[in-house]
């Protein structure tokens, strides 16, 4: 499971080629709102360059392309997955045909996965039918676009984005997908990107994107389990081993009942603090 | 229509380059790099190669190097080519 993303502007030799010291669990090439539209050529040729030149290891790459033909160009098998700007279900679908028609040609070994940006009001509405899609592995809420739809302004508390980010976690907690959470804007505000964060873990989202490598540590920190929820994980698992142990269906630890969503949730706990 | 007869890519900042292409008979590379006398020999290697593998052999290159590596005055130089549409 991801917890923070990095977006970089594809056309930055300076960014791009230090991605490998940051500590993000995922790095987001963008070629849409990062470039400027009459450098998107630059940006793409930039992008193929280096790819041929690093070979990253240990780090998600993803692209967030302009449009579906950007793909001609940068396709190779140094890429992970695709983040598909104001997804919706017939662009998914297009973008999947697209994909397997790529790998087929530049025979990868692996399937490139799609992260669908979550960015309108309609895509807010059918957030679960495009969690559904084929390759789908992760929705990102994208809350600057979506105020601007809605004609509203973006706030510190972010009530204005409450729904769009409760339906974003719905949607991919119900096929089991990452729900990854817009990035906090301010760079300068490590205050409030602790606050935003909070905020949105305890909502369900399980990652943020970041705008600025200052963010990845606060990000990492703040979405991995604490040692009082892997404590206390431990603590059920081991009450679960004794109770099997035993032959008990039931068992309680510190005077509540344990049954399976509460093992579950112990073991996602204990697994995601080993990543 | 106007035929482009120069075309630039890059930009100024540092790690990057500006490359500027001209139309012209033979191949002539300019550079111009804080780090000329270090690694100007490589930034030349890089642009012929890069020429070649684009099978240009007219042309004027001009390099502003502001500490780009390889795989940057690479893709500049590419993308100058193809917007100056030879």
């Amino acid at each position: 499971m991801r917890k923070s993303l990095l977006f970089i502007p594809a056309n930055h030799p300076g960014m791009l080629q230090n991605v490998d010291i940051f500590e993000a669990d995922s790095v987001i090439f963008d070629l849409e709102d990062g470039v400027a539209l009459t450098e998107k050529d630059a940006a793409k040729d930039l992008l193929v360059s280096f790819f041929q030149h690093f070979h990253l290891k240990d780090v998600e790459k993803i692209i967030r392309i302009h449009e579906i033909h950007d793909l001609d160009i940068i396709m190779s098998h140094h890429i992970d997955t695709i983040c598909l700007p104001k997804a919706d279900v017939s662009s998914l679908k297009l973008l999947d045909k697209k994909l397997s028609a790529l790998e087929k040609k530049h025979k990868l070994d692996h399937q490139i996965n799609i992260i669908a940006l979550i960015e309108t009001p309609e895509s807010i509405l059918n957030a679960l039918e495009i969690a559904k899609q084929p390759r789908v592995n992760g929705l990102l809420l994208g809350a600057e676009d979506l105020a601007t739809y809605l004609g509203v302004k973006r706030t510190l508390s972010g009530i204005e984005i409450e729904f769009a980010r409760n339906m974003v976690i719905y949607a991919a907690k119900a096929v089991g997908i990452d729900a990854i959470d817009t990035p906090f804007t301010d760079t300068t505000d490590l205050s409030g990107l602790t606050k935003d964060i909070e905020h949105a873990k305890a909502l369900g989202m399980n990652a943020k994107a970041c705008i600025h490598p200052n963010q990845i540590e606060t990000v990492n920190h703040l979405f991995k389990p604490s040692k009082e929820d892997i404590l206390y994980a431990q603590k059920i698992l081991l009450a679960k081993q004794q109770a099997d142990a035993q032959g008990l269906g039931a068992f309680s630890v510190d005077g509540k009942m344990v049954d399976k969503p509460i093992i579950d949730r112990a073991i996602h706990i204990i697994n995601a603090s080993k990543e | 229509m106007r035929l482009k007869t120069a075309a630039t890519a890059g930009t100024y900042e540092s790690n990057d380059c500006m490359v500027t292409v001209k139309k012209m008979e033979g191949i002539t590379i300019e550079i111009d790099s804080v780090v000329k006398e270090q690694f100007g020999e490589q930034i030349h290697k890089v642009a012929l190669e890069t020429l070649s593998s684009l099978n240009i052999s007219n042309i004027y290159l001009y390099i502003k190097d502001k500490g780009a590596l390889d795989y940057t005055i690479i893709a500049r130089i590419k993308t100058a080519i193809k917007r100056l549409g030879v």
